[in-house]
């Protein structure tokens, strides 16, 4: 497949289950090599063999997975906090405070020191998303992110996304929210079997896509 | 360090070496039969015995999994000839083993019968089936593959364990290590010897019975 | 045979025969709590090295492996002789009870490595790639994710395994190391009756065993949560051949 993606773009990738999204995902975080060919970041390519390229390329990026994967054993704040201190280094009480502001855009202010098998899965999700912006990452990449979430709470994660696309934040999310999608995407991403099927906007994938399997899924999934 | 290694004589001896392995082997299997026969007694008591028989189980339990095995044989070589029992030094290994190995087995098949849940029970008879039946296709399989791994695990460390004979003369691997050792002054050489025949020892039994619990029960176990 | 017992009595649980026995029980736990603790310490170190993922540390995980595989199928016995003609072998002259305890820390070690690697696996795979993904290279990741999640899954078996090991020691005895099951021993030796020594040896076994492994099953359960209860399991299950473990 092939993809290239601008600077504050919003790219979702959308497709049946097994489709290579997450897959796609993982693979430029750098915890699946690809089996064949590149992937380039700001033109330079991502060597995973060498453990300095997949660092370099991490700290460009962040990624929210579908699981949240908080540490069980650090409270809340000191989850956000914790990379950009210790990996990062950046002064301690420079990174509280920006923590601190990130947990209360995301509605999380009053749960500093909570840990996270206190709280429910839709603010565990959007720590998640505050750790991820903690980094301040050029790349943000989101797998799935309401995919584990009661619908309830589907909705909390899914304004606090919004907010980051109106932001100008270069973000990949792979999602089952059509209409989120339709929504908030520069251009879709169309998967199928580890291949791209189509690349588009918006416009083009709902109400004209070109290939049959795009029509195929689009009319399944907005037919609910 | 002025030692110069020999292991020619040790070569000579293996033979002997191995039939004492073979001993070891016989000693193991007997303790376990025995011990596993005395567990299943223990176990049957303790589920569905009166409480002054589980209570006597109990206690019998205790004290033998809290006291070292040298020491019981000990007592039953030294202290039961003053009540007018002698025993053979082999006859009291056999007989200290056995026993001490009949109170971790009780605890082994208790937990075993155990861990056949409800559940399990109430479905075999909403299919239908009667009780006999329910013993034979539900209880039984679900028993054999949980005491499986378990019990293969003791039978090693048993087989380790009737080292503790060579400390009264009997000649099993160990016994007859120092048998050699005293003879021919190698005593580094003889034991390093018989410490690899104990663990391809050790080895060759995980495996066989793994290979045999995989395909009797399919049930697995770790050898490494 | 009662009455030879009543009648050896007064001699035998006399002051002196207390303080003989205290101080061999003292020996038999001190020899455990350091063996295991130095066992448990460089079992750590042997984990740590056998996760370690680069090239150049091949060999040596391979020869930390081999080392904890073998030295987990060798009986106490054998190994205690080993160590024994071994520093007889160097020309070393130290005492019986570090001979002892030197082989309870090889065998510890290669134990407690395994309940210790049992541990660290049982953190699950995404707590790990979220550190990964954050760059938090090996040693953050091991010291400030998977060490604090793991320890309450390493503590009950590792607790467990040491008060099993207490009653390893009376092979010790066999060395002529001054420790309880030797003391019964000489006390038979100075012509008391065995039922009543090694009645009492059982005894002084049991007061030290049965307490600790008392506080074993109440650590297990207090550090246990149903999930991780399924884990302690998981590493009994891994502590793999020759270690028994009352199961339940």
């Amino acid at each position: 497949m092939s993809l290239s993606v601008d600077r504050g773009e919003v790219i979702s990738l959308i497709g049946p289950s097994g489709s290579g999204k997450s897959t796609l995902l993982r693979v430029l975080m750098g915890l699946l090599p690809p089996t064949a060919g590149q992937v380039l970041i700001d033109e330079e390519p991502l060597d995973y063999v060498s453990k300095s390229s997949l660092r370099a390329a991490r700290d460009k990026m962040a990624i929210v997975f579908q699981q949240y994967n908080l540490f069980q054993n650090m409270d809340v704040l000191r989850n956000v906090t914790v990379a950009p201190t210790k990996i990062k280094k950046r002064p301690r009480a420079e990174v509280e405070v920006e923590a601190k502001a990130l947990l209360n855009k995301v509605g999380l202010g009053e749960k500093y020191h909570a840990y996270p098998d206190e709280l429910s899965g839709g603010q565990q999700q959007r720590v998640a998303i505050a750790r991820a912006l903690a980094l301040r990452p050029q790349i943000l990449l989101l797998d799935e992110v309401t995919a584990a979430l009661d619908p309830e709470l589907v909705n909390e994660v899914l304004d606090t996304v919004r907010g980051l696309a109106k932001e100008g934040i270069t973000m990949l999310l792979v999602s089952h929210e059509m209409s989120f999608v339709r929504e908030v995407s520069t251009r879709i991403v169309m998967m199928d079997k580890g291949q791209v099927v189509e690349i588009g906007t918006p416009q083009q994938i709902f109400e004209a896509p070109v290939e049959a399997r795009t029509r195929e899924f689009v009319g399944k999934i907005l037919r609910h | 360090m002025d030692y110069t290694f020999q292991f020619s004589n040790v070569i000579q001896n293996l033979p002997y070496l191995l039939k004492g392995a073979l001993f070891t082997l016989e000693i193991a299997f007997v303790s376990f039969w025995l011990g596993a026969a005395i567990g299943l007694a223990g176990a049957m008591a303790k589920m569905h015995g009166g409480r002054l028989l589980r209570g006597l189980v109990s206690v019998y339990i205790t004290l033998f999994t809290n006291t070292p095995a040298l020491v019981q044989i000990f007592f039953l070589f030294y202290a039961l000839p003053d009540v007018g029992i002698v025993l053979e030094p082999m006859t009291a290994v056999l007989i200290g083993l056995t026993l001490n190995s009949g109170a971790y087995l009780t605890d082994i098949l208790r937990s075993g019968v155990e861990s056949v849940r409800k559940a399990e029970i109430e479905t075999a008879v909403t299919l239908g089936m009667s009780g006999l039946q329910t013993v034979r296709y539900v209880i039984l399989p679900h028993i054999a593959k949980t005491i499986y791994a378990p019990l293969c695990n003791f039978f090693v460390w048993l087989v380790l364990g009737s080292s503790i004979g060579a400390i009264f003369g009997v000649e099993e691997l160990t016994g007859r290590a120092i048998n050699i050792s005293t003879a021919n002054l190698r005593t580094i050489e003889t034991f390093s010897v018989v410490a690899a025949i104990y663990v391809a020892l050790t080895f060759v039994a995980s495996i066989a019975l793994g290979l045999v619990g995989r395909h009797l029960f399919r049930a697995k176990i770790k050898v490494f | 045979m009662l009455d030879l017992i009543i009648s050896q009595a007064p001699r035998f649980f006399t002051w002196y025969t207390l303080v003989f026995v205290l101080e061999a029980m003292g020996r038999t736990l001190m020899m455990t709590v350091i063996g295991c603790t130095v066992g448990a310490l460089c079992g750590f170190v042997i984990t740590v090295i056998r996760s370690t993922t680069s090239q150049w540390l091949m060999l040596l995980r391979l020869a930390v492996t081999v080392y904890v595989e073998v030295f987990r199928r060798i009986p106490f016995l054998v190994i205690l002789f080993i160590v024994m003609y071994a520093s007889q072998g160097l020309g070393s002259n130290i005492s019986l009870s570090t001979i002892a305890t030197v082989s309870i820390c090889l065998v510890a070690t290669a134990f407690l490595s395994e309940i210790i690697r049992a541990g660290l696996e049982s953190v699950p795979r995404q707590q790990l790639e979220a550190a990964q993904v954050m760059n938090f290279g090996f040693s953050r990741t091991l010291f400030m994710v998977l060490l604090p999640q793991s320890w309450k899954v390493i503590l009950p078996p590792a607790f467990a395994f040491m008060v099993m090991f207490i009653k390893d020691t009376s092979l010790a005895s066999q060395m002529g190391v001054v420790e309880l099951t030797f003391t019964g021993k000489v006390l038979m030796n100075r012509g008391f009756s065995p039922f009543l020594v090694y009645g009492v040896v059982l005894a002084a076994y049991f007061a030290l065993s049965y307490p600790l492994s008392k506080f074993g099953a109440y650590l297990e359960k207090r550090l246990g949560s149903p999930q991780r209860r399924k884990s302690v399991e998981r590493v009994r299950a891994h502590s793999g051949p020759a270690k028994r473990e009352l199961v339940g």
